[in-house]
């Protein structure tokens, strides 16, 4: 089976950690995976934020890197979501019918619970994960793509691992994208909420299978110095007594910096 | 206010903001919604064909939409054959003018008025007092919202911002000015409250001649009019006058009665979480020597025509008036319904607004984002409709009509240069380069808490974190392009 990672641009760019757990858990699972260097942006920012003209040279480029492949693993349900309920919309406003058919002959895109459980068939991964941790089911991962309670499944296999429920988790952080900035009040309303649940559970580890959710609440978890970090759960179930998980998406809490500003090596 | 928003209202942001600062109000919403959507699950639960009931009530709504010039005949004849007159109106100026005219006509000054959602949209209430006619609202949410001069907030609970001890204030204070006061000694248990109400009502019905109602439903095959409420106020309103007059929107209208039936399951699940509504209207022009002499039924159009001619923006006209999706949306737990301007707030008034009155003003082009996108709305709708996906649709509405102005928003040029980079890898690698060394010079001890422009609204709460060194394409060219 020919495998393509679609890493998504957010991750490429901030939580490369992620991507690299995804390759690490895969490969331990007996997958081989191709990361096409082509790749970039599946377009939901351009999509939900209104400019939908601007998706079309996106959406054609996906289609042209990942067809062959027999599946496609990304690490966030948005962007999942994003190919698989939203890139026939785009190639119809394109009006181009080429697009629409390469669209259709696209291979199953997966988020990575779903390939887990789904696909490889595997609900213990093997890994060691010897934390406090919350799981919050990301909006999208949760309602567009029906993910269920894989994740959960997959995390309750772990050793050595604190699974708490989270109160209240369906309800949505206050993320939404652009949303975060646009209506930043009623988003910052919602997160305080949802951190809220997190501290009531007294998980060390918050974790979601979407850094940018992971992003929002972890940008409100570190700002009020809570103590509680976020983690991809591709990165919990990479790691192993072995090789733990150290690099998550937070940043190390050591200050690196130099007295000339630049981070040394 | 005519088929407008309310007047002067800021954008979506703008009152968002202010409504978040109100504690009473945050309080009330978190516990008012949180109590209807345990209800509402507690009995969808208990139905194992929930997800059939809620296909067939979209596959109803879609097909009698296709077909609603044949419907809406069929229901013209069938009303005209059992007494009843009905008149078309364009808009909502057009249908507060029918209204006023009619009721001129019976030379009262004085209305009683049903729970409607069509009334409110059309402000027929301030057309009214602007023709010397007084028209009370007899629901009791409804005439909170009016005893207070406030604005409802809530498509079935338009008074869900105000708590007991509110209401109760506003009792005292109000109800004099209207007819019979409240007690002096009126507490706040709702018990009292209702029985205040009860009796401030009680003289209004008995001695009114008109009555104004709108219609859930509207059954083209028989020419019958149906109203669903929870009070008996409305039963009140339709039988006692000597004349009836009913708005209702096109999009009411069902082919047969056993269309309806599934509606009938629906709806009070979806709306007040109970099984069966306690009160359920039904008539059919006017019958002879029983309710109302006379029976007019206005039937509205106000945007609906053009929103049926979007072929994804139309399944908003497949709404029910439920309001489930207010009391599941995080967005409207928080901020109200007073944020969205108009009579529909919440997720369905973020999608239903923009199309009925277009998006000319401030806060409509807004309320397409008014919504993450969680899609908790969707899950509940008891007719399927995608409000997701209506939303991104309204989105690039909303923004492609700003590309005709010369000058971009920074928005738009920011979108722009987006595309530009995530059109080609190699850019996409150069600009990674550039967020990493622009981060690194942002943060401080490995986390960014100060943005530059627009993004500021992100840290002003939330810190932001610092862009790789190494992207997971660099590592990856690095690492296995270089082996293999």
């Amino acid at each position: 089976m020919r495998i393509a990672l679609f890493i998504t641009c957010f991750n490429d760019t901030l939580y490369p950690a992620t991507g690299r757990a995804v390759v690490t858990l895969l490969e331990r699972l007996g997958c081989t995976v191709e990361f096409p260097m082509e790749q970039t942006c599946c377009g939901q920012m351009h999509f939900n934020t209104g400019y939908q003209r601007e998706c079309v040279p996106l959406v054609r480029r996906f289609t042209e890197v990942f067809a062959g492949y027999d599946a496609v693993v990304t690490p966030s349900g948005s962007c999942a979501g994003m190919v698989r309920e939203y890139h026939g919309r785009v190639a119809e406003v394109s009006g181009d019918a080429r697009l629409a058919s390469a669209v259709q002959a696209l291979p199953e895109v997966y988020e990575l619970s779903e390939f887990l459980v789904d696909v490889l068939q595997v609900t213990d991964v093997g890994a060691y994960f010897p934390h406090r941790v919350t799981y919050h089911p990301t909006c999208h991962s949760l309602r567009m793509l029906g993910v269920g309670d894989k994740p959960l499944t997959l995390l309750r296999a772990v050793r050595g691992i604190d699974l708490v429920e989270l109160p209240a988790a369906e309800q949505c952080c206050g993320f939404g994208g652009t949303f975060a900035v646009k209506n930043s009040d009623t988003s910052v309303a919602m997160c305080a909420d949802k951190v809220r649940h997190v501290l009531d559970t007294g998980a060390e580890v918050l974790s979601a299978g979407d850094n940018s959710c992971l992003m929002h609440i972890g940008g409100t978890l570190s700002r009020l110095r809570t103590g509680v970090r976020t983690v991809h759960l591709a990165e919990i179930l990479a790691s192993t007594e072995e090789k733990p998980a150290t690099d998550g998406p937070q940043p190390s809490p050591l200050p690196r910096r130099t007295t000339e500003g630049v981070r040394s090596r | 206010m005519s088929d407008a928003a309310f007047l002067g209202m800021p954008s979506f942001p703008k009152a968002a903001r202010n409504a978040l600062a109100d504690t009473q109000l945050r309080r009330n919403l978190a516990h008012a919604t949180g109590t209807i959507r345990q209800k509402r699950a507690d009995v969808v639960g208990e139905l194992d064909d929930w997800e059939e009931l809620r296909e067939a009530g979209r596959a109803i709504k879609e097909r009698t939409l296709r077909h609603l010039d044949h419907y809406l005949l069929q229901l013209e004849e069938r009303v005209t054959a059992a007494g009843g007159q009905v008149h078309w109106a364009r808009d909502g100026e057009e249908a507060c003018r029918i209204v006023t005219d009619l009721i001129r006509a019976t030379g009262e000054r004085e209305v009683v008025k049903v729970k409607s959602m069509a009334t409110q949209e059309i402000g027929l209430n301030e057309a009214l007092a602007d023709a010397g006619i007084a028209a009370y609202e007899t629901d009791l949410a409804e005439l909170i919202v009016q005893l207070g001069e406030d604005h409802p907030s809530h498509i079935l609970v338009p008074a869900i911002h105000r708590n007991r001890a509110e209401i109760r204030e506003i009792f005292l204070r109000a109800m004099a000015e209207y007819g019979a006061a409240a007690p002096a000694d009126l507490g706040d248990d709702p018990r009292q409250l209702a029985e205040a109400a009860r009796q401030h009502l009680r003289e209004k019905f008995l001695r009114a001649k008109v009555g104004i109602s709108g219609a859930n439903f509207l059954v083209a095959d028989t020419g019958t009019a149906v109203v669903v409420e929870s009070e008996g106020n409305g039963r009140m309103c339709l039988t006692l006058p000597e004349t009836l007059i009913s708005v209702v929107g096109i999009e009411k209208t069902v082919p047969t009665w056993q269309d309806l039936e599934v509606f009938l399951q629906l709806l009070p699940r979806s709306s007040t979480g109970e099984r069966m509504n306690p009160y359920t209207s039904t008539w059919t022009g006017t019958a002879a020597d029983d309710g109302p002499r006379a029976f007019h039924l206005v039937l509205l159009d106000g945007g609906r025509t053009d929103t049926l001619a979007d072929p994804i923006g139309r399944q908003a006209l497949n709404c029910i008036r439920c309001s489930a999706c207010l009391n599941v949306c995080p967005v409207y737990e928080r901020v109200g319904g007073h944020a969205y301007g108009s009579v529909y707030p919440g997720p369905i008034g973020a999608i239903l607004g923009p199309q009925l009155r277009g998006t000319s003003s401030e806060v409509d082009r807004s309320l397409p984002f008014a919504s993450t996108l969680c899609g908790a709305c969707y899950d509940v709708c008891p007719v399927k409709i995608n409000i997701p996906e209506v939303l991104v649709h309204l989105r690039a509405r909303v923004v492609d009509e700003s590309r005709e102005r010369r000058m971009p928003t920074p928005e738009r040029l920011a979108m722009t240069a987006a595309r530009w980079v995530l059109s080609e890898p190699s850019r996409l690698g150069t600009a990674q380069r550039a967020a990493s060394a622009g981060g690194r010079l942002l943060s401080r001890r490995g986390r960014i808490g100060r943005l530059p422009g627009p993004l500021s609204a992100w840290t002003d709460a939330r810190d932001a974190p610092v862009p790789a060194e190494e992207s997971f394409r660099t590592w990856w060219r690095r690492t296995r392009d270089e082996r293999t």
